[in-house]
């Protein structure tokens, strides 16, 4: 235990019990963790630790003073889940290490707040060790030998295993929900535990917001586990833009997921996230400004965007509005006999 | 010889977890032993040694499974050291929800995983909250927010331990728990530790084998519910 926690256990004894709830409100959540029983509001933490009953604390697998230690380190933690509430990183940079066959990848990949980046490659060519990469903040400790810098500083190695420090925010390809709340509810929870301030207001633009993304709106009070594919998808990107503080997206093949992939990206990088999106989707690969090619577990190329590709995003977003035009036909159950205008 | 307790709810994906583990472990040219316990029937020594891990399973039987950890956990000490393992697993069957035998200065992991509903890390007792490590897994297959909740759900329930996400198909953050795992202090005898917390207090007339219910059938240390 350190000296700090030391001095703010001291402390912590003295404090009447209803002070530290109004302090420290999720202290609440410690004794719903803990099973413990309600609190005189007039006694201090010490004399309502010391009036349980030696019984009760066997009954729940603890010691007294191991049960005040864990509440100064729990307030602890919670503290830091509200600092990383304004956790900002402006730049990552992935300093090569070497593919499969030990061949040195002489790169150096840097990565902007408000960029897009796309990993290309075949299935196993190693797109995800470089996600995992960046997630676990490599310092030459994984099997491709890559580390990686946040703003160009080598980060604390207890960022690791902080929750409240996590760089990255991962949307994987499945999307589905185990939790029996409404969309407002699980939200509002979302929120909730990562002690985001004015609540009420962030939880309706994230449900706004993902209203706007989804193919099909749907409302704040059906249940999170009625969400179609594409719903459940809008829900999250909207989520993870405003709710986590995570300046890191990692998006894994969100192709064909019923969204507006563009605005979906859009909404990211306003909020100044760095997005790194795994695909293969060529309207998508083209949104970032640029692009990964994995080989052999390796980065075998960075390549930029190019003008050239730039102009050939208009046709392919003509294309991609087109098949969403037929879409839209089948699904009001119309017949396709007349296409839709490709010019549009 | 680092020595690792490995408890969980049944199906949570101790086996797999460890497994994973194991491979990083080994890819690094290490030696690793497993000794899994169960209660009633077990085909995870074949799978252990499938994967290269040399391992051992103990059935409990009629025993409580946490206690029967307990009474063997030297002799499989001694089993591991006669091999000279540079790490040694000891799986419980994570049966019930309050004991898992986490021994002082030995490193505890618990694996829980996504699935379980967030109010589970309070239902679970000291197995969870008095973990060094929480490993949780399942989560390729819930939302990045259920994983969020779900994990500050975990950290309420043990603020002091480090809390990681594992895939235990995918084998994701496996090489991360290995690197943590290693921190773990070299352990030459386990004689004369304590556990981390008590097991549940015996004897009731149950716990003899009795099968009859009602008042004049029951001895022992007995308690009520309070129904109020």
């Amino acid at each position: 235990m350190r000296t700090t926690d030391i001095a703010v256990g001291y402390c912590l004894r003295n404090v009447r019990m209803d002070l530290l709830f109004e302090e420290h409100p999720y202290v609440r959540d410690f004794f719903d963790a803990n099973g413990l029983p309600p609190a005189d509001p007039c006694v201090r933490v010490e004399e309502y630790f010391s009036e349980m009953s030696p019984v009760f604390l066997e009954d729940i697998g603890f010691d007294r003073e191991g049960l005040i230690d864990r509440l100064v380190t729990f307030i602890e933690r919670m503290e830091d889940v509200k600092k990383g509430q304004n956790l900002s990183v402006k730049k990552v940079t992935v300093l090569g290490g070497k593919d499969k066959n030990g061949v040195p990848e002489d790169v150096r990949l840097e990565m902007k707040a408000g960029e897009i980046v796309c990993i290309v490659g075949p299935t196993g060519s190693g797109k995800s060790r470089l996600l995992a990469d960046i997630e676990w903040m490599a310092q030459g400790d994984t099997p491709t030998g890559r580390r990686i810098l946040i703003d160009d500083e080598k980060p604390l190695r207890k960022w690791r295993f902080s929750l409240e420090h996590k760089l990255v925010a991962q949307l994987s390809q499945n999307m589905n929900f185990v939790m029996d709340l409404s969309v407002r509810e699980f939200v509002s929870m979302h929120a909730e535990s990562r002690m985001v301030p004015d609540r009420r207001e962030r939880v309706r633009t994230v449900i706004e917001q993902a209203n706007v993304l989804a193919g099909e709106s749907f409302s704040p009070d059906i249940p999170v586990t009625a969400l179609s594919g594409g719903q459940s998808r809008a829900l999250m990107i909207a989520d993870t833009a405003f709710l986590s503080s995570s300046p890191i997206v990692l998006i894994d093949e969100i192709e064909n997921a019923g969204i507006n992939r563009k605005r979906a990206m859009d909404l990211l990088v306003r909020r100044d996230k760095i997005v790194l999106v795994a695909t293969h989707d060529p309207l998508l690969a083209l949104m970032g400004s640029q692009r990964i090619s994995i080989r052999n577990g390796g980065i075998d190329k960075i390549l930029q965007t190019s003008k050239e590709e730039n102009e050939h995003m208009k046709t392919l977003e003509k294309l991609d509005g087109f098949l969403n035009r037929c879409r839209e036909v089948l699904r009001n159950g119309e017949s396709l006999e007349v296409l839709p205008d490709f010019s549009l | 010889m680092k020595v690792i307790t490995v408890s969980g709810p049944p199906s949570s994906g101790k086996t797999s977890v460890v497994l994973k583990a194991a491979w990083e472990m080994k890819s690094d040219g290490l030696s690793v032993g497993a000794v899994k316990f169960d209660c009633l029937s077990t085909g995870d020594r074949k799978l252990y040694e499938r994967n290269g891990v040399d391992a051992r399973t103990g059935l409990s039987g009629s025993l409580c499974p946490d206690h029967f950890f307990v009474s063997n956990v030297e002799e499989c000490l001694s089993w591991g050291m006669e091999r000279s393992f540079d790490v040694l697993f000891l799986e419980s069957a994570g049966l019930c929800n309050r004991c898992s035998p986490h021994i002082q200065g030995v490193t505890a992991v618990c694996v829980i995983d996504n699935l379980m509903g967030v109010n589970t890390p309070k239902k679970i007792g000291p197995m969870l909250k008095l973990a060094d490590i929480v490993v949780i897994t399942k989560g390729d297959i819930v939302s990045q927010a259920e994983r969020e909740i779900f994990a500050l759900k975990v950290r309420q329930a043990n603020p002091g331990g480090s809390v990681l996400h594992v895939g235990g198909i995918s084998g994701q953050g496996a090489c991360e728990l290995v690197s943590l795992l290693m921190e773990g202090e070299e352990i030459e005898s386990i004689s004369g530790r304590s556990l981390r917390f008590a097991m549940p207090s015996a004897l009731c007339s149950y716990c003899l084998g009795e099968t009859r219910i009602g008042k004049e059938h029951q001895m022992g240390s007995v308690r009520k519910i309070c129904l109020e």
